[in-house]
C-alpha cells in the first residue's frame, strides 16, 4: 500500500510543479507504402497511419485519467519522407506533407513528425526533393515537423546541406511571415539525430525502428526547481544526489505509462526520453532550475557549469529508473518555450553565443531561438556550421531550430502561441562566413584518439 | 488492485460521509482513512480496494470529480501504480 507521504509528494508535483508527460509519440514505420504514383503513396501514407495510431489519441486520454496525470501531447513520428520520395517532385513531396497534416487533424494529434532527410554524407534525389519541398510543405500545413540530419560523427558534416539549409530557414520565415515566421519553428537542423527521439519538431520514425513503436518523453523541470529551493543550503554534491533522486521519480512514471500504452496499443514500448522539457508555464522552466541552484540569471557566469551539472544528475537519477532509455535525453533549453529562458534573452543576461556553449553539455542544440528578419542566409548557416561542429566534436545529439522572424528586429517579441511559447528577438553577429561556405564539400569525420 | 482518493478543499459537515457513500455505491472498498482540517482545510487520502468496483474505473474516476464540483472540493482517485512506481525500486 503506498506511504501517505509519497501519496502527498506525488500528488504535489503533479497539481503543484506542473510534472506531466510530455509526449507518447508512436512511431510508424512507412516502409510497405512505397510507389512512384504520388496519388497512391499518398494514400497508402495516409492509410498506415491511420490504423496504426487510430487508439492513440484514446489510449493516452484513458491513461491520463486512470493514473491522474496530464499527458500532455500524442504525437505520431513516421519513417524519413525523403526514403518515399525518389520518384517525385516537388508537388509529390508536398502533397505527402499535406497528406500527413490531414491525418494528424483526423486522429486528433498536434503534432506529426518525420518529414526528414538525413544527409549527412550525401543526398539522394528523394532528399534533394524533399529539402527543396520544406518551404511550401511547412507553409501549407498546419501540424507537420520537419528536420535535416546534416552530419554526424561518423560521417562528418555536409556543408553542402548546412549552406542549402540557411536558404530553406529564410525562404519558409517568408512564406510564413504572416504568423511570425511560424514554419521555422517546425523546422529542426540536426547533427547525429537519434532514431527514437519522441520530442517534436526532430522526431522521426528512425530505419532501424521497429514496425510502430511506443517511445515517451517525460517533464518535470518544475519538480527539480522545487526539490532544490526545498533543500536549501547544501553543497553541490549533495545537490546532485537531489536532482538524481528526483530524476528517478519523474522519469518511473515515464516508464509506467510508456508500458501501459505499448500495452494497450499493442506497439512494442521503445524509449523513455529522460529530457527536462520547460514550458512556457510558471513553473516548467529550466533556466529557474539553474537560478535555483544558486545562478543570479541564467545567461551568467556559472550557467553551463550548472546546466552540465543537472544534464548529468538528470541521466543518471533516470538511466536507472526506465528499462530503455533513448531520445535526446537531457536537459533542453528551448528559448521561447521556457519563461526563465525568455526573461534572460529579454535583459540580456543570455546571449547567442552563451547558449551555443550551453549546448555542449546539455541536450539539444540552439532551439527556438528568434533572430532578427534581415539575417542573411549565409549567417544563419554559419551558425548552423557552427552549433553542428558542437555535437560532431562530442559525439552528441545537437541541433538548430531559428527563427529569423520576418520583418522583426532586436528588441521586437515573436508569439507563436500554446507550447512554442513567445521569443524576444536576439542579437546574431552579422560578419559573413559566405566565402568560407561557398566552399562547399564535406568536413571529414573527426579523430577519436589524441582527445585535447 | 487499489485507487487512492484524495479529497481537497473547505471543511464541511459530511465530507467522508458522502465520498464514502459514493464508494458503497460503485462497490469500492475503503482500506485506510487518512484526514486532517488545517486552518479550515479538510485534505483526506483514502486507500481503497478496487477488485469488487461494480463499474469502469474510468467511470469511478468521473463521479468521483463530479462529486468535488457539487461539494466545492478537488476529489480525484487514481490508479495506486503511480505511487508505488515513482517511490518503491
Amino acid at each position: 500500500m503506498p506511504e501517505h507521504e509519497n501519496i502527498l509528494e506525488t500528488l504535489n508535483m503533479i497539481r503543484e510543479e506542473c510534472l506531466d508527460i510530455r509526449t507518447i509519440t508512436m512511431g510508424v514505420s512507412l516502409w510497405d507504402c512505397r510507389a512512384t504514383a504520388p496519388g497512391l503513396l499518398a494514400d497508402q501514407v495516409y492509410d498506415k497511419i491511420m490504423y496504426s495510431a487510430k487508439d492513440l489519441v484514446r489510449t493516452g486520454c484513458e491513461l491520463e485519467k486512470m493514473y491522474g496525470i496530464p499527458i500532455v501531447n500524442k504525437r505520431v513520428s513516421v519513417t524519413p519522407i525523403a526514403m518515399l520520395c525518389g520518384g517525385l517532385n516537388r508537388d509529390g513531396a508536398v502533397l505527402l506533407a499535406k497528406t500527413l497534416d490531414r491525418a494528424a487533424h483526423e486522429l486528433g494529434i498536434n503534432f506529426i513528425g518525420g518529414y526528414s532527410a538525413l544527409v549527412q554524407k550525401g543526398f539522394t534525389n528523394g532528399s534533394r526533393v524533399l529539402i527543396d519541398a520544406i518551404p511550401e510543405a511547412l507553409t501549407a500545413t498546419e501540424r507537420v515537423c520537419s528536420s535535416v540530419n546534416v552530419a554526424s560523427t561518423k560521417a562528418g558534416i555536409n556543408m553542402d546541406a548546412v549552406r542549402e539549409m540557411g536558404n530553406i530557414i529564410k525562404e519558409t520565415a517568408y512564406l510564413t511571415r504572416d504568423n511570425g515566421s511560424i514554419g521555422c519553428a517546425k523546422l529542426v537542423i540536426f547533427a547525429n539525430a537519434p532514431e527514437d527521439n519522441p520530442f517534436m519538431a526532430g522526431a522521426f520514425h528512425g530505419i532501424g525502428e521497429p514496425e510502430t513503436v511506443i517511445n515517451v518523453g517525460v517533464s518535470g523541470p518544475g519538480v527539480v526547481a522545487s526539490a532544490i529551493r526545498r533543500a536549501g543550503n547544501c553543497n553541490l554534491s549533495e545537490l546532485a544526489e537531489l536532482i538524481k533522486k528526483t530524476a528517478f521519480k519523474i522519469t518511473r512514471v515515464g516508464q509506467l505509462i510508456a508500458r501501459e500504452a505499448s500495452k494497450r496499443l499493442g506497439a512494442p514500448f521503445g524509449i523513455v526520453d529522460l529530457s527536462l522539457a520547460p514550458t512556457p508555464a510558471v513553473g516548467d522552466s529550466v533556466a529557474h532550475i539553474l537560478e535555483s541552484m544558486g545562478l543570479e540569471q541564467c545567461g551568467g557566469p556559472g550557467t553551463t557549469a550548472a546546466l552540465a551539472m543537472l544534464n548529468d544528475a538528470v541521466k543518471k537519477g533516470g538511466v536507472m529508473a526506465s528499462s530503455q532509455v533513448g531520445g535526446l535525453s537531457g536537459a533542453f533549453i528551448p528559448v521561447s518555450e521556457d519563461a526563465g529562458m525568455i526573461a534572460a534573452a529579454r535583459s540580456g543576461a543570455l546571449c547567442l553565443e552563451k547558449l551555443e556553449a550551453m549546448t555542449a553539455v546539455c541536450s539539444v542544440g540552439l532551439d527556438m531561438i528568434a533572430i532578427p528578419g534581415d539575417t542573411s542566409a549565409a549567417v544563419i548557416s554559419g551558425i548552423i556550421a557552427d552549433e553542428i561542429s558542437i555535437g560532431v566534436a562530442n559525439t552528441k545529439t545537437t541541433a538548430v531550430r531559428l527563427i529569423p522572424a520576418y520583418g522583426c528586429k532586436v528588441g521586437d517579441t515573436v508569439s507563436f502561441g500554446g507550447l512554442l511559447g513567445e521569443a524576444p528577438i536576439m542579437p546574431v553577429r552579422n560578419q559573413s562566413p559566405e566565402v568560407f561556405l561557398a566552399r562547399g564539400g564535406h568536413v571529414p569525420a573527426p579523430i577519436h584518439s589524441l582527445k585535447n | 488492485m487499489k485507487a487512492v482518493i484524495s479529497v481537497i478543499g473547505r471543511d464541511s459537515v459530511g465530507i467522508i460521509a458522502k465520498v464514502s457513500a459514493e464508494c458503497a455505491a460503485c462497490g469500492v472498498n475503503i482500506l485506510d482513512i487518512s484526514q486532517t482540517v488545517l486552518k479550515g482545510y479538510f485534505t483526506m487520502i483514502m486507500i481503497t480496494d478496487i477488485q469488487t468496483i461494480t463499474v469502469p474505473f474510468t467511470e469511478f474516476i468521473d463521479r468521483m470529480n463530479a462529486l468535488g464540483k457539487e461539494n466545492g472540493l478537488e476529489i480525484h482517485a487514481m490508479h495506486e501504480d503511480i505511487f508505488n512506481t515513482m517511490h518503491k525500486i
